[in-house]
């Protein structure tokens, strides 16, 4: 008879105390524990910025936009050509990574089975891919892409290989931003008479858009800082002019700065902190632009 | 709901076209990209010149490419740092023009080249030293012989003392500091000092930035480095420098000694290998010569020894002998 009383006794136990009382002295070290956490990143990340930003003051004006590197007078020297070719190549990656990636993502949403055995083994593929160390994909873009290929040292060959690196990354992005689109929308979709294919186009994609871009933004982010596959691909250390076209010799900014940084000389110290400063602008600008597309256009369900 | 839906549909095919016209534009560009860049002031040759190959040497054909652009503005000089050994693999391949080497072509690159038909001429075009460096507050190491220093740099070297490297030193903790192990200091130091290119104890502080070795050595009073003599000028306030007896007695590190060699075994020659092909093109010819003409000029720009006579008269010997090369 004892048992069923004891069940039955325990609703009616006081709820666990959230407040009154004052604060267990357990919550407060996990509080403690959480705010120390928190500030372990953005104590450094502040650190860090203000290191480079002193460090680029006397070099952070226009030169380092307006001229070309300058081996003989550092205070001559600029990123124009370093800055240009960063631009060229993360737009020609996003070119090529984002029509491939957001596609591949569909098909693995929306069309494949997730029980067929081929779709489980491309799932395990692209998980192992968005591992593999960039240096990796430096050798694969050097021997296929370009010899094997023939397109040489150009942007072309730099941003089919960043988009390579990047492009598990865009795959599970996308499928995320996919799969958190209620089933009730498809359902209601097809209920009325819909296909997959309108349904797709017309209701999934577009309410998966800021998911997407928002992934896709951050994907790019960590290609334009990528220098060791480039440095791989023939990047060039030394060069006083712009990219013209796809086909045109280039460096980006990670191996310019990463050139001025082994320089003996202290002025092109400052220099690759003022590159580095330059790079963190546009960094900073493409996450801005990703979370202002997330609040822009994200929907809540 | 409905208005912001309705936006939605129309914005994502739009985008989706936008980024496909755009790889077609990219796709057209091909053609129209890579083409002569704008007149500009004096000569007027076209065209690109391709140099890649070791770092050390890469601030020197930099320099020799930023003089040559002053003159000649239509062309497009790059520079490249794939290293010695990756240098050679590109220029054997036919895809450089001039290859920048810290040590001369090896075996089988010269049998890479053979295959690919690709015929050169080595040009010794300034000279490079390299520098071992103690802390100011070192009173006791003026000179090291070459033992001594393959003592402790030698792979598994258990020497930790400076008292280990000569009992006559005092009881100082010796911390090294050094170029990583990718770097051509490094690959020289190894094969000078220990004999073997990439033999070296593990247990030091490497950092493939000079400054960082330069901080180090000077901010402990048994810190002990290597690196090029160059850096070593630039920071004499900093650091002192060492002495080193290849068995000819005490030589310490300067022009004169790096250039005639006697700074044994951490001088050397840094080389540029120009293809004999590439000299078809007159932008090429014109900018070999021009390494040649004003290769003192170049090597002092870039902070490295520049040739005694005698190098000079080879180099222009050289150059005799590739352009008999290219006419036969």
């Amino acid at each position: 008879m004892g048992a069923p009383v004891v069940t039955q006794d325990a609703p009616a136990l006081p709820p666990p105390r959230l407040k009154g009382r004052g604060t267990p002295l357990r919550e407060r070290f996990f509080r403690l524990g959480l705010w120390a956490s928190l500030a372990v990143g953005v104590v450094f990340l502040a650190g860090l910025l203000l290191y480079v930003v002193v460090e680029a003051w006397p070099r952070l004006d226009s030169r380092i936009w307006s001229n070309f590197p300058d081996i003989i007078d550092p205070t001559n020297a600029g990123a124009q050509s370093a800055i240009m070719g960063t631009l060229w190549v993360i737009a020609f990656t996003a070119v090529y990574c984002l029509p491939t990636g957001i596609l591949a993502a569909i098909y693995l949403e929306e069309y494949a089975d997730p029980d067929r055995w081929w779709n489980k083994v491309i799932e395990i593929n692209i998980q192992n891919l968005a591992a593999v160390p960039s240096i990796v994909y430096g050798i694969l873009g050097l021997g296929v892409i370009s010899r094997g290929l023939g397109f040489g040292q150009t942007v072309l060959t730099a941003s089919l290989t960043l988009s390579l690196l990047v492009l598990p990354i865009v795959i599970i992005a996308s499928r995320e931003a996919i799969r958190a689109v209620p089933q009730s929308i498809r359902q209601a979709s097809l209920a009325l008479g819909a296909t997959q294919w309108q349904t797709i186009w017309r209701q999934v994609l577009p309410a998966a858009v800021p998911g997407m871009a928002t992934g896709s933004i951050l994907a790019l982010s960590r290609a334009i800082g990528e220098a060791a596959p480039l440095l791989l691909l023939g990047g060039l250390t030394f060069i006083t002019f712009n990219p013209t076209g796809i086909q045109s010799e280039f460096t980006v900014l990670p191996i310019q700065i990463f050139n001025w940084i082994s320089q003996s000389r202290a002025e092109f110290v400052a220099l690759a902190s003022a590159a580095i400063v330059i790079l963190l602008v546009i960094l900073l600008a493409m996450n801005s632009l990703a979370i202002w597309l997330r609040n822009r256009y994200a929907r809540r369900w | 709901m409905n208005t912001s839906t309705a936006l939605r549909r129309a914005r994502t095919p739009l985008a989706l076209t936008a980024a496909l016209l755009l790889a077609a534009t990219a796709c057209g560009g091909e053609d129209a990209g890579g083409g002569g860049g704008g007149g500009g002031k004096g000569g007027d040759l076209k065209g690109n010149i391709r140099i890649d190959g070791s770092s050390t040497v890469a601030p020197l054909s930099s320099a020799a490419a930023q003089l040559f652009q002053a003159e000649n503005s239509g062309v497009k000089v790059t520079v490249g740092t794939s290293g010695t050994g990756g240098g050679f693999e590109k220029f054997c391949a036919g895809e450089t023009d001039i290859s920048d080497a810290s040590r001369p072509i090896k075996d089988e690159e010269k049998t890479a080249c053979e295959g690919k038909k690709i015929a050169y001429e080595e040009f010794q075009v300034a000279n490079d030293g390299l520098s071992v460096v103690v802390s100011k507050d070192n009173d006791w190491a003026e000179c090291l012989t070459v033992d001594q220093l393959k003592k402790i740099w030698e792979p598994k070297s258990k020497v930790n003392n400076w008292n280990q490297v000569d009992p006559e030193f005092p009881d100082e903790k010796l911390e090294l500091f050094g170029p990583g192990t990718d770097s051509g200091t490094f690959e020289y130091f190894t094969e000078a000092i220990n004999g073997e290119d990439g033999a070296s104890r593990t247990d030091y502080s490497p950092s493939e930035d000079d400054n960082v070795i330069i901080q180090g050595v000077s901010g402990s009073k048994g810190g002990l480095g290597y690196f090029g003599l160059s850096y070593y000028e630039e920071n004499k306030d900093k650091l002192k420098v060492v002495k080193v007896d290849a068995g000819d007695g005490c030589v310490e590190p300067t022009t004169e000694t790096v250039q005639d060699g006697s700074y044994k075994p951490l001088s050397r020659p840094l080389f540029i290998y120009p293809s004999a092909k590439a000299l078809d093109r007159a932008e090429v010819e014109a900018f070999v010569e021009f390494y040649v003409e004003k290769h003192a000029e170049i090597a002092e720009k870039a902070l490295f020894v520049p040739l005694n006579t005698e190098q000079e008269t080879a180099l222009k010997s050289a150059l005799d002998k590739l352009r008999a090369q290219h006419t036969s």
